[in-house]
């Protein structure tokens, strides 16, 4: 082979962007992904906005969603409680307030963001920090951290969440309290598993007989080799958690009942289809902003995973 | 292999101890018996009663000091030692509210759960081999494409809008079954059905997506290559040659899902109405009944790690070149 035939080098992200780019399912969910997204950082932009009119009038601080659907759909109205779809002004139909469905199919998406990016910010750094740490130092600190995660993996996951909430009490923050204590033992695991494996590799080994102090090997050599186990569990995690919220709301300790998620909007929905006719709508909307999110993320987890790391697909 | 079994079982022993302190950290340290007691009797108690129960329940001890017993008792009467001592001998006490024995409930309500759970893991594991087999000898066709995307859709969709649906559509529009409600013996068959149906259905989409990796892991391999070189037909090679083999990874994920079945199904009990486990767990946690709570989650660890044991010594029984040391 002579010196013209190297290809240019390029790194594992350039390589994995450049392989899940083929893939032209991947990216329609990954586009679906950032639609959703897009929608979600809307309603965290606060705008100020009046409320009611003439001597009434109150200046009110909402979101950029609230004022676009104030702007184009008016103020929510008791008299059309449960009004269908399509009829009047409402796209999706309202609820039993008279509050637009799809305005609540909306604000859902900030909550699954909020409750998706907290529990997140919650178990990765748990998750990393405890298998880092086990795989890299061993010994006993290795035991006790695989004794804690045992025991927690000991418990089903529902049962553990019901505990954990029935202690804490309602409420977002609570919820992503529990949902993260749930999830780091899985992440924990694998990261334990990739450093044990990457603490005997030649650069790690050549960089201890250097004298690299090991804070500069975990940070240096170690923890960027392990960012893709981390994203690709993020992602398939993501579906996971949105799901258990819906699950948690219904049976009545997931987020408050005032807060608008899709859990919430499906456990109202209960009620509603028994009704005559039924109110079928609010549950398909619920139900299928949630469905489109997660399969996005479900068919871009698995092409990711294919991209990044392909042994990882047997576990 | 038994010197193995009994080192897994010794093994288990801390991590069950772990979990009874888990639940004592969880139910008796972060709320107070004073709490606990309000609780139980209600927002109008009067501090005597209150004193009394707390007495009675043995609630008015410290949580690892007992000063007031002195000598050795004041180690061992304490909230922690009972706690502990009556979870691991299965003496769960009494409901919060209708002040029934919590093993007995726990034992009347594995009936109905089992008469609900066993049939859905039955079925599912049947339906779901047959489909998985199907799809795996359409591979790599648009029916195979299909079927895989047809999994990750029906993976993604939440299980209560399985449940929402499929009571609203069959039960209520087309009034195919009861909605609601549980009978004994063979009248339990009518209102089974329905929450049979939705899980399975539920579950189809994530196994079927399991085993046809699994299938299709095994129709890659060399013996595979040889038995058609031999002129073995494919039909032949997928059912009795690499259905045999793909089993293995089968069996583990379905005999580590076996002691569950004892603990029935949350949601579907709760929306069907079927007096089992899952149904008795969700009114714990509408009533806050910790020791409800308790129970189950301890119940449910050591199911977990019996599991796991069985998985270890079904993997030696189906596949020989595995020794378990």
């Amino acid at each position: 082979m002579n010196g013209t035939d190297i290809t240019e080098a390029r790194s594992l992200w350039a390589e994995a962007w450049r392989r899940l780019k083929r893939k032209r399912l991947a990216m329609v969910c990954l586009g679906v992904v950032s639609f959703y997204v897009t929608l979600g950082v809307l309603d965290f932009i606060p705008v100020w906005h009046t409320v009611g009119t003439g001597e009434a009038a109150v200046r009110e601080r909402g979101t950029l969603v609230d004022w676009i659907f104030r702007r184009a759909v008016g103020e929510v109205d008791k008299t059309e409680s449960y009004a269908a779809p399509l009829e009047g002004r409402h796209l999706v139909g309202a609820d039993i307030q008279g509050k637009d469905v799809l305005y609540k199919m909306i604000k859902g998406i900030s909550t699954a963001i909020i409750i998706g990016g907290l529990t997140a910010a919650i178990y990765i750094p748990l998750g990393l920090l405890f298998g880092i740490v086990a795989g890299y130092f061993g010994g006993v600190v290795d035991d006790a951290i695989v004794y804690v995660y045992s025991t927690l993996a000991c418990i089903p996951g529902i049962l553990l969440l019901i505990a954990l909430m029935s202690v804490m009490g309602k409420g977002i923050v609570q919820l992503c309290i529990a949902m993260g204590v749930t999830s780091w033992v899985g992440l924990c695991r694998l990261i334990r598993g990739e450093t044990l494996k990457l603490r005997e590799t030649d650069y790690v080994t050549a960089a201890q007989a250097v004298g690299a102090s090991w804070p500069r090997v975990v940070f240096r050599h170690i923890l960027p080799n392990l960012f893709h186990i981390v994203i690709i569990s993020f992602t398939l995690g993501f579906s996971g958690i949105i799901m258990s919220e819906a699950v948690l709301s219904y049976i009545g300790i997931g987020v408050e009942p005032t807060t608008i998620s899709w859990g919430t909007m499906i456990s109202e929905a209960k009620m509603e289809l028994s009704r005559d006719p039924s109110v079928w709508w609010q549950l398909t909307g619920a139900a299928g902003a949630l469905f489109l999110l997660v399969l996005a993320f479900n068919v871009l987890g698995d092409a990711l995973r294919d991209a990044l790391d392909p042994r990882l697909k047997t576990q | 292999m038994t010197a193995y079994i009994v080192r897994r079982v010794l093994y288990t022993i801390p991590l069950v101890l772990g979990v009874c302190f888990f639940t004592f950290v969880l139910f008796d340290m972060v709320f107070s018996p004073r709490e606990l007691a309000i609780q139980e009797l209600g927002k109008h108690a009067d501090e005597q009663q209150i004193a009394d129960l707390m007495r009675s329940r043995g609630w008015d001890k410290g949580l690892f000091y007992n000063a007031e017993a002195g000598g050795l008792k004041s180690l061992t009467d304490t909230r922690f030692v009972n706690h502990m001592s009556k979870l691991l001998l299965f003496r769960f006490g009494r409901t919060a509210k209708t002040h029934e024995p919590i093993g007995r409930k726990i034992r009347e309500g594995m009936v109905p759960s089992l008469t609900l759970t066993v049939p859905i893991f039955v079925l599912g594991l049947i339906i779901g081999i047959c489909l998985s087999l199907m799809v795996a000898y359409f591979q790599a066709t648009y029916l195979d494409l299909g079927a895989v995307v047809v999994c990750v859709a029906f993976m993604s969709i939440s299980i209560l809008v399985y449940i929402l649906a499929g009571q609203w559509l069959l039960a209520q529009h087309l009034r195919l079954f009861p909605i609601y409600g549980y009978a004994g013996g063979i009248h339990a068959g009518r209102f089974l059905i329905l929450p049979i149906a939705i899980a399975v259905i539920k579950g189809l989409g994530g196994d079927v997506r399991f085993y046809r990796t699994v299938l299709l892991e095994e129709v890659g391999r060399d013996y595979v290559r040889t038995a058609r070189a031999k002129g073995l037909g494919e039909r032949l090679i997928l059912f009795k040659h690499v259905l045999k083999n793909a089993m293995i990874p089968v069996l583990t994920r379905t005999v580590l899902a076996i002691p569950f079945l004892f603990m029935g199904s949350l949601l579907l009990e709760n929306f069907f109405g079927i007096p089992g486990l899952g149904n008795m767990t969700i009114e714990a946690v509408a009533n806050g009944d910790t020791r409800v709570m308790a129970a189950m989650v301890y119940l449910g660890a050591l199911l977990f790690a019996f599991g796991n044991l069985m998985t270890d010594i079904s993997y030696t029984l189906v596949d020989p070149r595995v020794r378990l040391r």
